[in-house]
């Protein structure tokens, strides 16, 4: 009882690290029809952004919110600098269903070779800003940890943050729109391609915060991220790509899911389990769990 | 002038030419029907008009200011609103955040919620399903959610695309009442591209009549609904 | 056809002659250039071809490296077997995948294959059978006496890269020109109508799958026999990265363009390293410059000849006519 209890509890922490990855591809997906691989290395760059500024300041919040706006720079500027001249050319014959998985892909490589040659391969570590040890109730200490609790406390603060941008703001609106409809919403007076930018902006700062969570129990380095990339890509397509809910449902069944596999199964199957989980979902709904009758296509 | 002037207006796509030599003019405060069958281009000539297709040549200007070339959302700031085909609304929102969208480029709250409030005015229903996603709206109420967004923009000038397509009669008939209505109350001026010759030609000040990508008539309503000779040609009796 | 055969042979003979001239590290970076000749055209028979894009060809590798060692090891066949299996076993696995991978689409379908290239080579930690994280010995055995004294092991490793790469190409070539070749390219164009006619689409696609997976599996054994080893440290998401751009960087639907592809994967980390050399910087400038090299020339090549090299000059020639 008590081991399943922890199970759930680990697996809500690591599922909402997820969310705030899979968010970011969700945001990006919806509004340009791109799955952005290099997502990882925004949010490593930031991240390393955020390292040298926790690690001056001894304070990690700092850290926290210069990744965050490294991550909106840089997602405003691969959206700006790269996508847009990417879209301009519009790519037919046999490389046009390669070619967006590409061009971010090798924005990724780009980004790690850059931090690589910059930063040096060796991990680096962030002063968690709260303690790792697992918590003590009466008797009993359970892997469960203050910092796991900081982490849910986070994301949930920034899933707030985004739904009431979201939902209550004329941006969010924008946004939605731009992404639902571009030509109408560009009719209605939106501009749709500074909106864009927008939307790679804050995806990029929410995967910035999810590098920074991630790093505060783990190490940095310039491949550190790449399985936070994979598994908030599952996660996402558990939730259909399109839905924000669905994507942060997604991950904390992901979480929750692959928490259960290391503390039930094995740790080796941890990563095949994504795989599992992804096959069923897909095979079982393939336009994720949140698909109602009618989900678009890709 | 003031108003809509188009002047030998070309588009093509790719090798095919979409429309040529497209030339006419619009006052302040007219209503002007462009009329002819699937596939004249009448759509390819608002679509030009509001920044969505590039034209390959030729002048369109409004109150005497270039408007071929720029972005459609910068033609909205400038009192130009397009209600594409196929009642454009966008089916995920709700119908309150679809009108409120028209208003978002103002950047003035009260004024869009004033601009709303008019909106549902004119078009009661619509006050009876702010929350609803406007996925569940009918095809008469989508096409007024459509043009009630237009008007949200505060327009001076409306292009409307085919606002009686796939509607019942009556709904038509209520459709267009409301649009001269409109132009009358607001001073607007309005292109409405039309299929539906009659309907439109009764309420318009002018009419255009394209076949083939090109102008083949042009003159007062009523003189078009006069001619025999493109009674029977274009306009169907 | 025949023209074909002896292109082929003439071909390796060449190869043979070229595999004497040249030191011990050329002679190895010749047998990977192989290995990575066979990869790239499991890619561009799956995506250019049939246009399914797939991430996790490193995961096939693996299944195909850990076939040919587990039937060398266990059932002490002789070494040919071993890469029979290895085609065999990864088939197998392809058509199993392909059978689930036929129903998604574009990113799902990335996703999925990403999925497995991170999670297939972590099992090999769980099964002690298969080694865990040291992995196990795949060992082809010294070359024949007959050879000669000076052949060396890199040598033979060579031969058996190199005969195994031209067999490939030339199979893989005449299934590409068959029906098969026709029909995965309709579909790719226009699935709809493909459909229509009659053609089981995701009949043709799981076959697509199928014999990629068995290419991408005996360039696995093939690794693993230049490594004398399989570990999942060999079938990295890093090696299915390397494998997608090295198809992209060749022209992602031109056969021949695949050799290229390879000796570009070989030759830029080598580039870079004399690159760095000359630079003076230190150990991440040798460890992070071939990265940054393909990078660059990923991104130009998608932005400007997404279609490969050849793509401008097809381009002209389809004018000019």
């Amino acid at each position: 009882m008590q081991k399943l209890l922890e199970t759930l509890l680990i697996g809500v922490s690591t599922g909402s690290i997820y969310a705030l990855m899979s968010l970011a591809l969700v945001l990006v997906w919806r509004s340009t029809r791109v799955v952005n691989f290099a997502q990882a290395g925004q949010a490593m760059l930031s991240t390393y952004f955020g390292y040298e500024i926790a690690s001056r300041s001894e304070i990690f919040w700092l850290g926290l919110a210069a990744a965050i706006i490294a991550g909106a720079l840089v997602g405003a500027g691969v959206d700006f600098f790269f996508m847009r001249v990417l879209f301009k050319r519009a790519i037919s014959g046999p490389a046009a269903v390669v070619a967006p998985v590409i061009a971010t892909l090798g924005l990724l490589g780009l980004i790690r070779s850059i931090v690589g040659l910059t930063w040096g391969g060796e991990f680096k570590s962030i002063q968690a800003p709260a303690s790792k040890d697992g918590l003590t109730i009466g008797q009993t200490t359970i892997p469960f940890s203050a910092l796991n609790i900081l982490i849910i406390a986070t994301v949930s603060l920034i899933l707030i943050t985004l739904a009431i941008i979201f939902q209550r703001t004329n941006l969010g609106l924008s946004l939605r729109a731009s992404a639902y409809a571009p030509e109408i919403a560009q009719l209605a007076g939106i501009r749709t391609a500074r909106t864009r930018t927008i939307g790679w902006a804050i995806a990029g700062g929410v995967g910035a915060v999810a590098g920074m969570l991630v790093t505060s129990y783990n190490f940095l380095s310039p491949y550190s991220l790449d399985l936070l990339l994979v598994f908030g890509f599952i996660a996402a397509v558990i939730g259909g790509l399109e839905s924000m809910v669905g994507s942060v449902i997604g991950a904390l069944v992901l979480g929750i899911g692959l928490t259960f596999i290391l503390n039930y199964v094995g740790t080796s199957l941890v990563f095949i389990g994504g795989f599992v989980v992804l096959i069923v979902v897909l095979l079982v709904k393939p336009d994720g769990i949140m698909a109602r009758g009618k989900a678009r296509r890709a | 002038m003031s108003g809509l002037a188009v002047s030998e207006l070309a588009v093509s796509h790719g090798a095919i030419v979409a429309l040529r030599g497209i030339s006419f003019s619009v006052q302040v405060g007219q209503l002007a029907a462009v009329i002819g069958s699937n596939g004249a281009g009448k759509t390819t000539l608002l679509r030009a008009l509001s920044g969505l297709n590039k034209a390959s040549s030729g002048s369109a200007q409004w109150n005497e200011r270039e408007i071929l070339g720029a972005r459609p959302d910068a033609l909205v700031r400038s009192g130009i609103s397009h209600v594409s085909e196929g009642k454009s609304v966008i089916p995920e929102l709700s119908v309150r955040e679809n009108l409120v969208l028209g208003g978002i480029w103002r950047g003035d709250k009260s004024d869009t919620n004033a601009a709303i409030a008019e909106v549902v005015e004119l078009f009661p229903i619509l006050g009876q399903r702010m929350s609803q996603s406007a996925d569940t709206l009918s095809g008469g109420e989508r096409q007024m959610l459509a043009i009630g967004r237009a008007l949200v923009s505060r327009p001076k000038l409306m292009l409307l695309d085919e606002p009686s397509l796939g509607l019942a009669p009556i709904v038509i008939e209520q459709i267009f009442a409301t649009i001269d209505q409109l132009r009358r109350k607001l001073g607007l001026t309005v292109v409405l591209v039309e299929q539906n010759a009659m309907s439109a030609l009764e309420i318009a000040d002018i009419g255009v009549i394209i076949n083939l990508g090109e102008v083949v008539a042009s003159g007062t309503a009523s003189e078009l609904i006069d001619d025999p000779a493109l009674r029977a040609a274009y306009l169907g009796y | 056809m025949r023209k074909k055969i002896i292109l082929f042979i003439l071909l390796g003979w060449l190869l043979l002659v070229i595999g004497d001239r040249v030191d011990e590290l050329r002679v190895y970076q010749g047998a990977q250039i192989a290995m990575y000749t066979i990869a790239l055209a499991s890619i561009v028979l799956l995506t250019g071809y049939s246009g399914q894009v797939s991430l996790g060809n490193g995961a096939m590798m693996a299944v195909g490296g850990y076939a040919a060692a587990l039937t060398l090891n266990n059932l002490g066949s002789p070494v040919w077997f071993a890469f029979l299996m290895a085609i065999f076993f990864s088939a197998l696995f392809g058509a199993l995948l392909g059978t689930a991978a036929a129903r998604l689409s574009g990113p799902y379908l990335a996703g999925t294959t990403l999925a497995l290239a991170v999670g297939l080579p972590a099992i090999a930690n769980q099964f002690s059978f298969l080694g865990g994280e040291p992995g196990i010995f795949f060992d082809v055995g010294l070359p024949p006496q007959r050879l000669g004294q000076e052949f060396t092991q890199y040598k033979w490793f060579f031969w058996i890269a190199t005969l195994i790469a031209l067999l490939a190409l030339f199979i893989t070539s005449n299934i590409l020109q068959s029906r098969f070749g026709r029909t995965w390219r309709a579909i790719r164009s226009n699935p709809l109508a493909t459909e229509l006619s009659g053609i089981h689409s995701s009949q043709m696609k799981i076959l697509a799958f199928t014999i990629s997976s068995a290419l991408a599996g005996l360039a696995g054994a093939v690794l693993a026999m230049t490594i004398s080893l399989v570990a999942p440290g060999a079938y990295t998401l890093t090696l299915s990265f390397a494998l997608v751009t090295g198809a992209v960087l060749a022209g992602v639907s031109s056969l021949p363009g695949v050799v290229l592809g390879a000796l570009i994967l070989v030759a830029i980390p080598e580039i870079a390293d004399a690159l760095a050399n000359r630079l003076g910087g230190g150990e991440n400038v040798s460890s992070y410059l071939p990265g940054l090299i393909v990078s660059i020339l990923l991104i130009l090549s998608v932005i400007f000849t997404p279609n490969g090299p050849g793509e401008n000059l097809h381009r002209h020639h389809r004018k000019k006519a």
